[in-house]
């Protein structure tokens, strides 16, 4: 059937504030859900309370409310508009709920609203545990053996009837919460009461635990017509018992044979068939006994979701887009494959390359937590590689993670012994896949491995082959004896030069790289291309890889040809965590528009799967790359840029300005030692001396002896942290030389040799901050806002007002003049973040950001200014400042909210500090200060404290 | 990964370009038409269909062998391929109930194969220049030798194989008390076609290629099968002759893949040697008689002429490709004889259009009545 001609307008609800389990992906699908419709000429309202999404920008919708995720907001909406339907699978589980809600307190029929890409009578069978474990008994669909219990006491006697480990799934929970598996029986009061209270209705699923059984996702489109496609089979690295957002995952299956594969395709496409009436995407989960190929299902989600997202840059099969299409009316074999263009939308993806996802925790974040990985998420972020052996895709997911690691090489400070990494090997943490390498390592057997972590054979023996390579790369020892053969091998095994340095303990990875550049072995890009080149494909979305040229004849390895057109490259900012976030893709998507509208190529370097700006039709060119060195540089080298852009990619991309600059590549907007001034604690000081702007004293120390030193100078309370970290990681407030002491000696076991900034702390001072453009002449003072909560809370962790409510004139005239002096003094190309202690009405600037900063597109919203579009062509030079004209519409205020994941983690203390916890953050309006939410607000800023 | 010998191999072209990579199975020199397998499940069932009888076979996905092998995973008794060509090959694999790793398996099946070869971009090759026939080899490095092994392969155009490969004798599947018995022509036919008829209570009776319809009506068929396989259709007039004797009989007819080009021959509609055919799972496929779409087995690098089809007043078409627009699927006007390019009985692949096992059925059924 073609579109539905009557769908005029359709709501798309958002999936509100990152929390755990439930991130940026939505974000990108929704993104992507508006653009699709908006090409049918649908027009496309959205609610979201999430300010730092690209999907509430104005670009991606024709209105955009910013309100709670609430039936209230919902009939609002639809008094002020008319909508025709809603579609609420974009915005994971938080839009179906509040969709369903919607349809109990009537308000679709009241309002005449179809609801689609859904089949809203469906839900309850796909997220009630009994529901769907009777459904798929009736379909004929083996299920582990379960019982559903409502009391403690019902729980414990279904738990003896099955019989230990089992697991127990709260009903309707996002993410696992409150989910556990329970292993001896000590444990399992404390874990039936904890699932019982995460369940709104107070319901737990008791279940057989499947240990050992594999776990597979499939990915599925469905039309009105009722043609179902699999979109893409995802393998778990980590078997049954892992929540898959804290499993590394990988795609294609890369144990599956075609037999039990087409039985998994098969019982997903008859449960979707049977899950109500509905057009759109779904996502299904099974289990597979290995010993006998039978399966089980695990789980059904009616909607695109994380996995889908992966899905969707694993294959480059736009799930969201296509998933909208059919909401709408649309079959599959009427829409075309959108990479290609010229194939049929009614196909499943094939792939040529091997794609790994690795999620990343921040349990650093949450002391006292629980690290044991389990039904529960706990991971914050993630990274995708591709490569074309899985070692080079497992690598390569490694150098994305941004902590340090070169490869699978991360090993820890301490040195165990084959006994304690088997230990280690029992509980799954999320080192385990560098603990595995350890043990093989260090001699332990694959068999011994495979008993301990159920991990399948294959997987380790991959991990294997990577151990035995380090031995011969380590037995050459110099540099100059690496022959090609083993150099290529290495490569292709996804070893980076410095992986390979420090292998050789004779070189930098520099060398490495210099010398292979001789010997010719150099990075080729492939393309993603859903087909495995079976057709030419128009969409360039590159990966890199090694590859060897043909002795004769003209065939081409390398895919990414270069245009004669000028180039800049957008860096972004690698796996969401604590402290950076969503927000830097809302920028980067922005930064790569504006290139694009300036007439330049627009290039973005990113590894993150979870985002819009590595979308497949945002940038001119996407390379899926790690943010690392050896990566950006073959890229750079290849596309020979005219500048990169590190101001949009939070703190990732700004570390590598400096390596950027001495290579002589061209940073756009702010110079690196500019940007250097800013960041380096010392220089700024003295550039705030020069200019007469008071800072708070300071000091700088290596040792605990000098710390207590400058602690005495400067004054207590102290403020003690380390340099050139992330959202305050590890920073600390002490009032004496004891609790100085701690922090220091602590600080040092974790990043040893730091430079350790020590900075007197305003007690009881106020906070503000301030965003600003300059263009080397003029500055724009883009938003003042004023936290709330007294100092001593980390700026991401407080809630905030735009523009000031408590501070004078004489203050806020005082703060944009001193930003205006810094921005000046710095040669601000772009954007700057400045943030004020405000003590005793006067104005003490505590730091600078030389880049886009987490407030930057919650300004944006709030005065719906087109802010990082102007940015961004100040940045180039393509623009000044006074081509624009900016008017602050805003009524009243808007307040920035934190949101908190702290429900993950039961045992942690959930004190806020100068270290920044929150995951995501909400925004609201309000009219004035009258307002009784925030005057209640108001009210308890102090006992915010503690959350 | 890599086997532990590293073994050189080389891999020549027609037109010149050469690839040099490592030897895994057996060591030799083998050669064929070129072609590429997009499938990421199933590569044992691949190797083992008949239709892949004269072909060197590159294998897109990333990794082959990873599973093992498994006695029960095959089309045929053998490794029909010629040689094959990949990117990586697990030496080690993971399957607790596979019999043996790929590189055995290949070894005792005498298949010459090379990896560490960017497939890819030898794929896009293809898809620009086309199927063309190639040389893999362990013995030959220097370009001269290649060359003169290469000029030794025959031809894919005009090559009759089916009479080679089909059984030589008569044989039997299902159970002889079925009330239907079907009447299979074999020229090249996977084992899952024969074992889709016997799941559908069929008595089956298989043929070899060249058998006459005398000889054929003994078995008092209600229905015929004329199977896949390798090679021209053009080259097989003794084959056409037969189908045209089976369509005289009036019983149910069914063809799949080369039965289908002989289908359409036998009403004096053209095939034509494909620039470098479809070979995968994920071929998608609408019945314009029903409107619903199918995932779809290919395996074929000859199709039947869309102009032939659409002015012959004896068929019309039932199935087309949705990327190209191809001929998928054919039916005689007014009777129960239809015939589709692709592969139903899948294996490896989706089982979406196995129905069209049921409609054979149906139709000896109704036939029966």
């Amino acid at each position: 059937m073609p579109r539905d001609l009557s769908i005029k307008s359709v709501l798309i609800i958002g999936s509100g504030p990152i929390i755990i389990g439930q991130a940026c992906e939505f974000d990108y699908s929704g993104s992507q859900a508006a653009r699709s419709l908006r090409e049918e000429g649908i027009k496309v309202i959205l609610i979201n309370s999430n300010p730092a999404t690209i999907m509430t920008d104005p670009i991606m919708a024709d209105k955009v409310y910013l309100l709670p995720l609430t039936v209230e907001s919902l009939e609002q909406i639809l008094e002020e508009n008319q909508i025709d339907a809603v579609l609420p699978t974009m915005g994971g589980q938080t839009a179906l709920n509040l969709a369903k809600e919607g349809e109990e307190l009537g308000i679709w029929e009241k309002h005449n609203v179809r609801l689609i890409g859904v089949d809203i009578k469906a839900i309850d069978k796909a997220e009630d545990r009994e529901l769907f474990r009777k459904w798929m008994i009736q379909l004929g669909v083996p299920v582990a053996e379960a019982r559903t219990a409502n009391s403690l006491l019902e729980g414990k006697e279904f738990a003896q009837q099955i019989g230990l480990p089992i697991v127990i799934r709260p009903s309707f929970t996002l993410g696992g919460s409150g989910g556990g598996i329970v292993y001896h029986k000590e444990e399992l009061d404390g874990a039936l009461d904890r699932g019982l209270t995460a369940s709104p209705m107070h319901e737990v699923l008791v279940e057989r635990a499947m240990m050992g059984w594999k776990e597979f996702e499939l990915e599925l489109l469905r039309d009105m017509n009722d043609n179902v496609v699999i979109i893409c089979t995802v393998e778990n690295f980590d078997p049954m018992g892992i929540h898959t957002g804290d499993s590394i995952t990988v795609a294609p299956a890369m144990t599956l044979s075609d037999t039990a594969y087409q039985l998994m395709r098969n019982t997903a496409i008859m449960m979707m068939r049977d899950l109500g009436n509905f057009a759109g995407g779904c996502n299904v989960q099974f289990a597979l006994n290995p010993e006998t190929e039978e399966i089980i299902a695990i789980e059904i989600n009616p909607r695109v979701s994380r996995s889908s997202a992966l899905a969707s840059k694993a294959t480059g099969y736009p799930i969201a887009k296509i998933a909208a299409k059919l909401s709408i009316g649309y079959n599959l074999d009427e829409l075309k494959n959108q990479i290609t263009q010229t194939t049929s939308a009614y196909f499943e993806p094939a792939l040529d390359y091997v794609i790994v996802k690795m999620p990343r925790w921040n349990f650093d974040k949450f002391k006292g937590a629980d690290d044991t990985l389990g039904l529960q998420m706990k991971s914050v972020g993630e990274v995708m590689a591709i490569g074309r052996t899985f070692p080079e895709a497992l690598q390569k997911a490694c150098q994305s993670l941004e902590n340090n690691a070169t490869g699978l090489s991360y090993i820890s400070q301490q040195r165990l012994r084959p006994e304690e990494i088997i230990d280690t090997l029992k509980r799954p943490t999320w080192d385990r896949i560098f603990r595995i390498k350890e043990a093989i390592a260090a001699g332990v057997s694959i068999k011994t491995i495979r008993e301990l972590t159920q991990i399948d054979r294959w997987f380790l023996y991959q991990i294997q082959d990577l151990v035995n390579f380090e031995v011969k790369i380590k037995a050459v020892k110099h540099i100059e004896k690496l022959t090609y053969e083993l150099l290529f091998e290495a490569k292709k095994l996804g070893f980076s030069d410095d992986q390979i340095a420090e292998l050789l303990k004779d070189s930098t990875g520099e060398e490495v790289y210099e010398y292979r550049k001789t010997m010719g072995i150099r990075r080729v890009y492939k393309m993603v291309d859903t087909c495995s080149a079976e057709f030419e494909a128009k969409t360039p979305y590159f990966y890199s890889t090694f590859e060897h040229n043909p002795i004769a004849g003209t065939v081409k390895s390398n895919e990414s040809n270069l245009t004669d057109k000028k180039k800049i490259i957008v860096l972004g900012s690698g796996p969401n965590r604590i402290g950076q976030g969503i927000e830097f893709d809302y920028c980067c998507t922005h930064g790569l528009l504006a290139i694009k509208d300036c007439g330049f190529e627009a290039i973005m370097v990113n590894c993150n799967p979870e985002t819009v700006s590595t979308d497949f039709d945002i940038a001119d060119k996407l390379y899926f790359e790690p943010v690392y060195w050896e990566h950006l540089w073959e890229i750079i080298e290849h596309e020979q840029p005219d500048g990169v852009i590190v101001q949009l990619g939070g703190q990732t991309a700004l570390k590598l300005a400096r390596r950027l600059s001495e290579k002589g590549v061209k940073i756009i907007g702010t110079s690196f030692d500019d940007m250097d001034i800013a960041e380096d604690r010392g220089r700024f000081s003295d550039m705030l001396k020069e200019l007469g702007i008071p800072y708070p004293n300071y000091g700088t120390a290596y040792t605990t002896d000098e710390a207590i030193e400058v602690a005495k100078e400067v004054g207590y309370p102290v403020l003690v942290r380390p340099s050139y970290v992330l959202g305050g990681q590890r920073m600390r407030i002490v009032i004496n030389d004891e609790e100085l002491e701690r922090g220091v000696v602590s600080l040092l076991k974790h990043l040893p040799g730091n430079k350790i900034l020590i900075d007197h702390f305003l007690d009881r001072c106020q906070e503000a901050e301030v965003d600003a453009i300059c263009d080397g002449e003029d500055v724009h003072i883009m938003g003042m806002m004023e936290h709330i909560e007294p100092a001593g809370i980390h700026s991401g962790d407080s809630h905030a007002l735009l523009p000031v409510f408590n501070l004078g004139p004489l203050i806020v005239d005082e703060m944009a003049d001193i930003a205006k002096k810094i921005a000046l003094k710095l040669n601000i190309k772009g954007l700057i973040n400045i943030q004020y202690a405000i003590k005793d009405g006067k104005v003490f600037v505590i730091e600078a950001n030389p880049r886009a900063s987490r407030t930057t597109p919650f300004i944006a919203k709030a005065y719906n200014i087109p802010y990082l579009n102007v940015a961004t062509k100040v940045m180039m030079g393509e623009a000044k400042l006074k081509d624009f004209t900016f008017e602050h519409n805003l009524e009243g205020f808007a307040v920035k909210e934190p949101v908190f994941s702290f429900n993950k983690f039961p045992n942690v203390n959930k004190e806020l500090g100068p270290e920044m916890k929150s995951t995501g953050e909400a925004i609201r309006f309000i009219k004035n200060l009258r307002d009784p939410w925030f005057r209640q607000l108001y009210k308890e800023r102090s006992m915010h404290l503690s959350k | 990964m890599a086997s532990t010998q590293n073994t050189p191999a080389w891999l020549l072209l027609k037109d010149g370009t050469i690839f040099k990579g490592i030897s895994f199975g057996a060591k030799g020199t083998t050669g064929g038409e070129i072609c590429f397998n997009t499938g990421m499940t199933g590569y044992q069932e691949v190797f083992t269909d008949p239709s892949y009888t004269g072909q060197v076979l590159i294998m897109n996905n990333a990794y082959v062998g990873n599973y093992g092998v498994k006695n029960e995973d095959v089309e045929s008794d053998s490794v029909k391929i010629s040689g094959l060509i990949c990117k990586n090959i697990s030496d080690r694999f993971s399957r607790m109930n596979a019999n043996d790793n790929l590189e055995n398996y290949l070894v005792n099946n005498n298949i010459v194969a090379i990896h560490d070869v960017d497939t890819r971009a030898l794929v896009q090759h293809i898809r620009s220049k086309g199927a063309m026939n190639c040389i893999i080899s362990t013995e030959f490095s220097d370009e001269a030798a290649l060359k003169e092994a290469l000029a030794k392969v025959p031809d894919m155009d005009g090559l009759e194989l089916s009479s080679e490969i089909s059984t030589k004798e008569p044989y039997t599947a299902g159970s002889p008390d079925a009330a239907i018995r079907i009447a299979v022509m074999d020229f090249g036919v996977k084992k899952h076609i024969i074992q889709c008829m016997v799941d559908r209570g069929a008595y089956i009776k298989v043929f070899p290629a060249k058998t006459g319809i005398d000889e054929l009506k003994k078995f008092e068929a209600h229905g015929y099968f004329i199977s896949n396989g390798p090679g021209d259709p053009a080259s097989m007039d003794y084959a056409v002759k037969t189908v045209k004797d089976i369509l005289a009989t009036n019983k149910p007819f069914f063809g799949i893949c080369l039965g289908h080009q002989l289908l359409a021959r036998a009403n004096d509609i053209p095939t034509f040697k494909m620039h470098h055919g479809h070979r995968g799972l994920n071929h998608p496929v609408k019945n314009i008689i029903t409107g619903k779409s199918e995932i779809t087995t290919q395996n074929h690098g000859f199709g039947v002429d869309p102009e032939a089809v659409k002015n012959s007043d004896k068929v019309e078409v039932t199935h087309v490709n949705l990327n190209d627009g191809s001929i998928e699927g054919i039916r005689m006007k007014g009777r129960a004889a239809f015939s589709v390019q692709y592969h139903p009985e899948s294996t490896p692949g989706p089982f979406d259009s196995r129905y069209l096992f049921d409609d054979f059925i149906g139709n000896i059924k109704k036939e029966m009545l």
